[in-house]
């Protein structure tokens, strides 16, 4: 039987397990560092994956089902592999009341797809937040990271069709 | 370490340097003006600055408020500010250090927006350098931490916060002195603290921006209430949408550490504190104190059955303390000039200042801080300049979706914990938004419903179920499908949501349909008589036939 204080062999040579490891160390393997872990691993590979959250289970001796359970109920961590772009529109109420349901309508028609999937082809995922705290500049989406505000569909049409394009 | 002397030379530094003449330009660096590219006309000032041989110095500084004219630049001294400043528009702004600044940039200092607020929270914001503990120091900042640990005891500290009547600026409203007596008289030898800003109502913004305008006063509050606790290691919870203010904090706290305001031998004292952050990872059921501990414990944020409250036993079934950021960011000046000056402002029950977040249909939106006790109308149509062009008031939404719409008759009501419970709605954590007449009250009620149904955290069935049978209502209300039992059942769900749920998330969830229900209930009747709204929002059959 393995001891206990045996930690899993890192999942394959790729160095980004070394940056998940290095969270991990840093907590002193401390099961309440599994949200801290996880943030590492989903800035690290995009995305949780099986292999992921075995790894980091048994490293961090939580059972499996603890992992899940915690992957899946935060709405922040994603299971499938994201898209090569992200369109994130705000669903904040400022947002909401300034029209970002016109901008989700307008986004999940340009790209085929609805809120949270992603085109089959990977090149763009649609998602939404809860509100990202820039209410001024409603209604906001970021796309890749770049925030715009006060956004029209019109706009945004030409942005997500111009992924798609390329 | 570094002593009250040391203090005061770095303060006396910062000020030499700001006396000798030069021009301070202050550029917003929040999230706010950031999206709008600040960043980019922070380095174009100091550029065209450094290339005209102007003598000035171009700095990043923390929220001004006014965040619908960013990116905001302001010029000292002369305290003139200026509006939506591109780039390209450099050279007027130090063109103004020689002459009176062009007119197309009004001093809006001396609009109603700046003059008719009152700053406690937000003295520092927009004029420190937030990455900057030196500028802190500066403004008076780490002094109050000096003189809680060297001239008072803890008991002591406990009596002032009490005494300024300082209550949870979260939204419950819980008087702060009373739950720091309960955790100081707390047996046990471990205590923590923690600083809640899992700020997760929609249109809230308060805590992010206090976070990334002047970090370094929560942490000074913290520090100060883990004294009067007995804690010796604190957590700030903080939502994972804000990672600017997470890389302020992290920075924040370096710098806090280097110069001894964390770690062991606080201020040369015995007292040992230390900070960690904790990201959260998106869950709104998070902002509840009991789930918010589950998350750092790293496990799913589900709440706890209370009591026991946290205050008895909490992470890691040690008491512990929490406190909002905005609560913790009063702290400072507090102990630095008295609980009886705080309580000086407010009104009986409810003291002090709140900050809000202005939002929505009107034409000022932004940061705003006001004394408690000025009436909604004073922030809607004051300091938020009113409606836009051609649009019409119908609600004002507080609280969040925990809170309610309060309608044109009752705009003077008082903004104050017991007004506001009044007229159907809370103080919540700040979040304020201005609805017009476009948008339908049923479908706003909605929109919040959708909110908590997916925000519930599952653990206890009326919030699961409820919430997804009355979202069900309403979806069916908005899309004309509805009669008029749905609307008996949608306000039995209500009582039942309320009164049986485990958590502030399923006992709130109702609210905003409560008070639509309570100030816009013909509009329900419209939906579902005559299939009809009145905003024109909803597309129902009637609407749909209407038009074609």
């Amino acid at each position: 039987m393995q001891a206990p204080s045996r930690k899993p062999a890192l999942p394959s040579e790729d160095k980004r397990w070394r940056i998940v490891n290095g969270t991990m160390r840093r907590h002193g393997y401390a099961r309440d560092a599994l949200i801290e872990t996880l943030h590492t691993v989903q800035q690290s590979f995009g995305y949780l994956d099986k292999q992921s959250l075995k790894f980091v289970a048994a490293s961090l001796h939580v059972p499996l089902s603890r992992a899940y359970g915690v992957a899946t109920f935060y709405h922040f961590f994603t299971l499938k592999p994201p898209g090569k772009h992200a369109c994130l529109v705000c669903l904040g109420t400022a947002c909401y009341i300034k029209g970002a349901a016109a901008l989700v309508a307008q986004a999940e028609k340009t790209l085929g797809i609805e809120c949270g999937e992603t085109t089959p082809d990977l090149k763009a995922s649609l998602l939404t937040a809860r509100c990202l705290g820039s209410c001024s500049l409603a209604p906001l989406v970021v796309y890749d990271g770049e925030l715009i505000g006060n956004e029209d569909a019109v706009h945004l049409q030409g942005r997500l069709e111009g992924w798609m394009g390329s | 370490m570094i002593s009250v002397e040391e203090l005061d030379q770095i303060a006396e530094t910062v000020r030499t340097e700001r006396a000798q003449g030069r021009h301070q330009i202050n550029v917003c660096v929040a999230a706010g003006c950031l999206a709008l590219h600040s960043d980019t006309l922070k380095g174009a000032l100091a550029e065209r600055a450094q290339s005209s041989g102007i003598s000035c110095q171009v700095r990043g500084v923390g929220c001004m408020g006014l965040c619908s004219a960013g990116p905001l630049v302001s010029v000292e001294p002369g305290a003139i500010l200026f509006q939506k400043v591109k780039p390209e528009d450099a050279d007027r702004v130090l063109d103004s250090l020689k002459a009176p600044p062009a007119k197309q940039h009004t001093d809006l200092r001396q609009t109603p927006f700046f003059k008719r607020q009152f700053n406690v929270v937000l003295e520092n914001s927009g004029k420190i350098d937030p990455e900057n503990i030196d500028e802190y120091i500066a403004e008076g900042g780490y002094r109050a931490l000096f003189h809680a640990l060297i001239e008072m005891t803890p008991a002591e500290v406990v009596q002032e916060v009490a005494s300024s009547g300082l209550r949870g600026r979260g939204g419950g409203g819980y008087p702060t002195g009373l739950k720091w007596g309960t955790v100081a008289k707390a047996h046990g030898t471990i205590k923590y603290v923690i600083c809640n800003a899992d700020e997760g109502d929609p249109g809230a913004f308060m805590d992010r921006s206090v976070l990334e305008s002047d970090p370094h006063r929560v942490l000074e509050g913290m520090t100060i209430a883990a004294y009067a606790v007995g804690a010796s290691k604190g957590y700030i919870y903080v939502r994972a949408e804000y990672p600017l203010a997470v890389k302020r904090l992290e920075r924040a706290i370096r710098e806090a550490r280097r110069l001894g305001f964390l770690g062991s031998k606080i201020c040369g004292t015995t007292f040992e504190f230390d900070i960690e952050i904790r990201i959260g990872a998106g869950a709104f059921v998070c902002g509840e104190e009991t789930a918010l501990i589950a998350s750092i414990e790293g496990m799913r944020g589900t709440p706890q059955p209370r009591p026991p409250y946290p205050a008895q036993s909490g992470l890691w079934e040690k008491p512990t303390l929490i406190n909002n950021v905005e609560t913790f960011a009063n702290v400072p000046p507090i102990v630095r000039r008295s609980g009886a000056w705080y309580s000086a402002m407010g009104t009986p029950k409810s003291k002090g200042t709140k900050v809000f977040a202005l939002t929505g249909q009107v034409k000022n939106t932004g940061l705003i801080e006001v004394p408690m006790g000025v009436t909604l109308r004073e922030i809607v149509f004051d300091i938020g300049g009113g409606m836009p062009e051609g649009r019409k008031f119908k609600a004002v939404q507080t609280g969040g979706p925990s809170g309610g719409c309060i309608p044109e008759q009752c705009l003077d009501t008082r903004v104050d914990y017991e007004s506001l419970k009044e007229v159907g709605s809370i103080m919540g954590s700040g979040g304020m938004i201005v609805i017009d007449d476009t948008s339908c009250m049923v479908n706003v009620a909605r929109y919040f419903m959708e909110f908590c149904m997916s925000e519930s955290c599952g653990k206890c069935i009326p919030c699961r179920a409820g919430t997804a049978q009355m979202y069900d209502i309403l979806q069916r209300i908005t899309r004309g499908q509805a009669g008029e039992r749905d609307l008996e059942l949608l306000i039995d769900l209500c009582d039942m949501v309320s009164a049986t749920s485990l958590c502030g998330l399923g006992q709130t969830a109702p609210n905003p349909v409560i008070s639509t229900l309570r100030y816009f209930k013909q509009e329900y009747l419209e939906h579902i008589h005559a299939k009809r709204c009145v905003a024109g929002e909803c597309r129902m059959a009637a609407t749909q036939a209407a038009r074609s």
